[in-house]
């Protein structure tokens, strides 16, 4: 016999993951116009590398394929990874970042929903820590740049490492925004003679600035088409917006504005795309505002102390461990029973 | 206007309830047996009172109550008892019960019956009325309304009139609403009088315009002056009891708390009407409304003598080839019903046809993303995510601890869970496993208990026996006092016998305690984990929860009246 009850609605793992994956597009259009055609390359080889990984793996735990295969999750850890690191690299780099993903952080703690760690983000993690290096040349966005490079000129670099004649890696790529802030303040320059360099524009890095506003409306979609709930990306900018806004109004010269932190970097990324990724998130009201608002602070302490330019990964892995015990602490009242009475 | 009060979650399932509303309801023919199941209600199942071969009359006993939680059980129509016997029945459990066979004879002659006017009439009278006349919950739970009719000692402020039918296809209370409102009112009237309630609320979804209007007539038509129609959102799981009372009165009724205490009653329309019927006519309850809808050419309500074949109802309404079962409820609480031969129960409101087409089966389980979308939909506040982890681990303590028995298995986490995990069949299976883990460890608390009496009993006799023993050298002593033969039995003559005794029943005693301490079991409360405590003292709680509801029961009731 059957059990109630008889009807489910029409959602899908599958259709859910689509629409972040939908949701992506405007940002990576956006990466695209501002810095070429590179990035696509990238997440092509990424979402190859993510279905390849998946199947070996599911091959290996004796898992069904077809359901897991088209659950389209390790698409979605594929294209964040792409997004995180350099488009302009060695072909291995995002392919090592993705299969480290895929196959440790999440087939080796059972699969799909069962990996406390975001995949995407212990890739982007292995990839700083062993191949600095590589994580950051950036391209220069292209109304900066006095040079810009061909598709095959890309394409020969990722995978030949031969860049055109006359040319260095450096002439190419530049640090990011969040880099170039960090070092600058190191040399004593102002937070505001900074900001009027070149490379920034209205909100914050130019070209890249626009790129987060392009995650910035896919997340909304998400919002809007109850993919994912408005809470933690509503919390962490908002903690966000108050940390860095605390700092500056404190001491303007050495702290940039809350609107920098939002537009450079991974932040909008992070808010609506990583954040919110469920499976290693905190799942009650409470503890998703403790959650977001720890992410918040985690990553604003490694952007404006800490060793690395952004610490929107690192802030997701450090608020991973967190999750089973703020679950644990912030569970609801149980209905009729008000005030812990029973 | 009256504010509304709204409760967590709830989802908004197809209600497809116009298909079964466009015509009146309708007679239901006479099948050609009647299969009665004798416990159709909560509490301990009817006696059956007649034989097989035994002519009986519509109205007729033919299971009397037993117990003080129990209900009568008549026959729906005259005919004769053609047997007594174990059938399949419409319940969830899918167990066999026991049924008394009917096979009517077409005359549907009445046994004498009649009413009483209930002002002129006590109420403990009139709860055994209720009682004898078999009336229980018509909204699915069964309980019998006579043990839900009176305050006790709580004050009862409101009587909530439960309309709101919130289950997608259901439409028997709609259609009662119609088309018998104000019987209705009259028996919610007698259940306030009974109540001492200060006011009847009358909850309706607003996808009910026309039962709302037809009851708002009403109303006006008797003058109900403590009455009021209230429309309430249409929200799935809107009609459950406790999320009604929860939107009309703001009151939260916990689980395992009976709303009397938080000064509440609930009762369904339909049994609100079942009440007037046996109260001023002295109907007992033979028929019910149901709702035949689904797979079939012509859906609609029927009223129907209960133990009607399911298959014989269904044909009425022109089943279609390609059903492949039948669904007692509606689809988001139903039950699957073992077969078609089932009689029609009191709890039966509806009955889907259902076919592949229909209710397609749904597809592969995948794991579960912890999205939550299932606890942003419960209505009882509950983290369904969690208990699906627990269950599916079989760690039960924790379960409990995530408050596994506030569930109400109302469907809403697996309707919109993007897993399609079956989510309420993992906490009724351990519900079901906790309840049997209870039980054994009741069972071993009993076994525990004899065995410890019986190492008591023996170490007793063994004593008894001693001194018995003891007695009878003393005695032996006694009576040979001055014949010292040399005794080969007293290993020294020259010890005092007194006091060889004296050490042979403490030895006695001695060897029995040692016995006791080898055979006692280890008491399994030693050592446990402060988890395990705590489910413990929970199990406690609730059984002790029970026993006060059992001895509460019927506190002011009349002890049953029995021929």
């Amino acid at each position: 016999m059957w059990s109630s009850p008889f009807i489910t609605t029409p959602s899908s793992v599958s259709q859910i993951m689509l629409r972040v994956l939908i949701a992506l597009i405007p940002g990576i259009a956006l990466y695209v116009w501002y810095f070429g055609p590179a990035i696509l390359v990238s997440i092509a080889l990424a979402s190859i590398t993510a279905l390849a990984t998946e199947a070996v793996m599911l091959k290996l735990r004796q898992r069904p394929l077809k359901p897991f295969l088209t659950d389209n999750s390790a698409l979605i850890t594929g294209w964040l990874l792409a997004l995180s690191i350099p488009a302009l690299a060695p072909w291995w780099l995002v392919v090592v970042g993705t299969a480290f993903g895929i196959a440790v952080a999440k087939h080796l703690y059972g699969g799909l929903g069962n990996n406390p760690f975001n995949p995407a983000m212990v890739g982007y993690a292995v990839l700083i820590v062993s191949f600095p290096a590589h994580m950051t040349h950036w391209l220069t966005p292209h109304p900066l740049g006095d040079i810009v490079l061909t598709f095959s000129e890309q394409m020969n670099y990722m995978f030949n490492g031969v860049l055109p004649a006359g040319l260095t890696l450096d002439a190419l790529t530049m640090a990011t925004p969040l880099d170039t802030l960090k070092t600058q303040l190191h040399l004593g320059l102002a937070a505001n003679d900074i900001r009027d360099m070149p490379i920034y524009g209205r909100l914050a890095g130019k070209g890249s600035e626009m790129v987060s506003i392009g995650f910035a409306i896919g997340g909304l979609y998400l919002i809007y088409t109850r993919v994912i709930n408005w809470l933690i990306p509503a919390v962490f900018l908002g903690a966000l917006f108050v940390i860095s806004g605390t700092f500056h109004l404190l001491d303007p010269v050495h702290y940039v504005t809350p609107m920098f932190h939002w537009f450079a970097g991974a932040a909008m990324l992070g808010a609506f795309f990583i954040y919110t990724d469920p499976v290693g998130g905190a799942t009650t009201f409470k503890g998703r505002i403790i959650y977001a608002s720890g992410a918040a602070l985690i990553t604003y302490l490694i952007r404006a102390f800490g060793g690395f330019p952004d610490g929107i990964a690192f802030a997701a892995l450090l608020m991973n461990i967190c999750v089973p015990l703020i679950d644990i602490w912030t569970q609801p009242r149980v209905f009729g029973k008000k005030g812990g009475g029973k | 206007m009256r504010q509304l009060h709204k409760f967590h979650g709830g989802v908004h399932p197809p209600t497809h309830k116009e298909e079964s509303t466009r015509t009146p309801i309708a007679q239901a023919a006479i099948p050609s047996k009647l299969v009665i199941p004798l416990h159709q209600h909560v509490g301990n199942r009817a006696v059956p009172v007649v034989q097989v071969g035994e002519r009986v009359l519509k109205g007729q006993i033919i299971g009397r109550p037993d117990g003080r939680l129990s209900s009568a059980v008549h026959a729906s129509t005259s005919g004769t008892v053609s047997a007594i016997e174990m059938q399949v029945v419409a319940h969830h459990s899918g167990l066999p019960d026991l049924c008394v066979t009917l096979i009517p004879d077409g005359k549907d002659e009445w046994i004498a019956h009649s009413g009483v006017d209930y002002k002129q009439t006590p109420h403990t009278e009139l709860r055994h009325i209720l009682r004898q006349a078999g009336i229980v919950g018509l909204g699915g739970a069964v309980f019998p309304s006579d043990m839900k009719s009176y305050s006790n000692k709580h004050k009862i402020k409101t009587l909530v009139l439960n309309g709101a039918e919130c289950e997608p296809y259901i439409t028997c209370d709609d259609l009662l609403m119609r088309e018998r409102a104000a019987d209705i009112l009259r028996g919610a009237e007698v259940l306030r009088e009974l109540l001492y309630a200060e006011e009847v609320l009358i909850g309706i979804e607003d996808n009910k315009p026309e039962a709302i209007a037809a009851m708002r007539q009403a109303v006006q038509d008797d003058k109900h002056q403590f009455m009021e129609v209230i429309a309430v959102p249409t929200l799935y799981p809107g009609g459950g009891a406790k999320q009604l009372i929860r939107v009309l009165t703001g009151i939260e009724v916990a689980a395992g708390v009976r709303s009397t205490e938080m000064g509440t009653q609930c009762f369904n329309v339909a049994t609100a009407y079942c009440v007037w019927r046996a109260i001023t006519f002295g109907e007992p309850l033979l028929s019910r409304i149901v709702t035949v809808t689904g797979n079939v050419d012509r859906p609609q309500n029927y009223e129907v003598l209960l133990g009607t074949p399911v298959s014989e109802l269904v044909k009425q309404a022109g089943n279609k080839p390609d059903t492949n079962r039948h669904i007692m409820g509606g689809p988001m609480m139903g039950v699957d019903l073992p077969s078609g031969a089932v009689g029609v129960t009191k709890a039966t409101n509806c009955i889907i046809e259902a076919s592949p087409a229909l209710f397609p089966p749904p597809p592969p389980a995948l794991p579960c993303i912890r999205c939550t979308r299932c606890a942003d939909v419960c209505p009882a506040d509950l983290q369904p995510q969690e208990l699906y982890w627990f269950a599916k681990a079989r760690d039960f303590g924790k379960t409990q601890e995530y408050s596994l028995f506030d569930c109400i298995e109302c469907g809403a986490c697996a309707y919109v869970c993007p897993s399609q995990i079956p989510l309420v069949q993992y906490y009724r299976f351990a519900k079901s496993e906790i309840w049997q883990r209870e039980q054994e460890h009741q069972a071993a608390e009993i076994a525990r208990e004899r065995h410890e009496f019986r190492v008591l009993r023996l170490e007793r006799e063994k004593q008894e026996k001693a001194e018995r023993l003891a007695q009878k050298e003393r005695a032996a002593v006694a009576a040979k006092p001055v014949a010292p033969t040399p005794a080969p039995a007293l290993a020294d003559p020259n010890a005092d016998p007194d006091d060889t005794l004296q050490m042979r029943i403490d030895a006695a005693v001695a060897r029995a305690k040692e016995q006791v301490a080898a055979t006692e079991p280890p008491k399994n409360t030693d050592a446990l984990t402060p988890q395990q405590q705590a489910e413990i003292a929970e199990i406690e709680a609730r059984r002790a929860k029970f026993h006060e509801i059992a001895s509460h029961a019927g506190a002011d009731d009349e002890s049953p009246k029995q021929s």
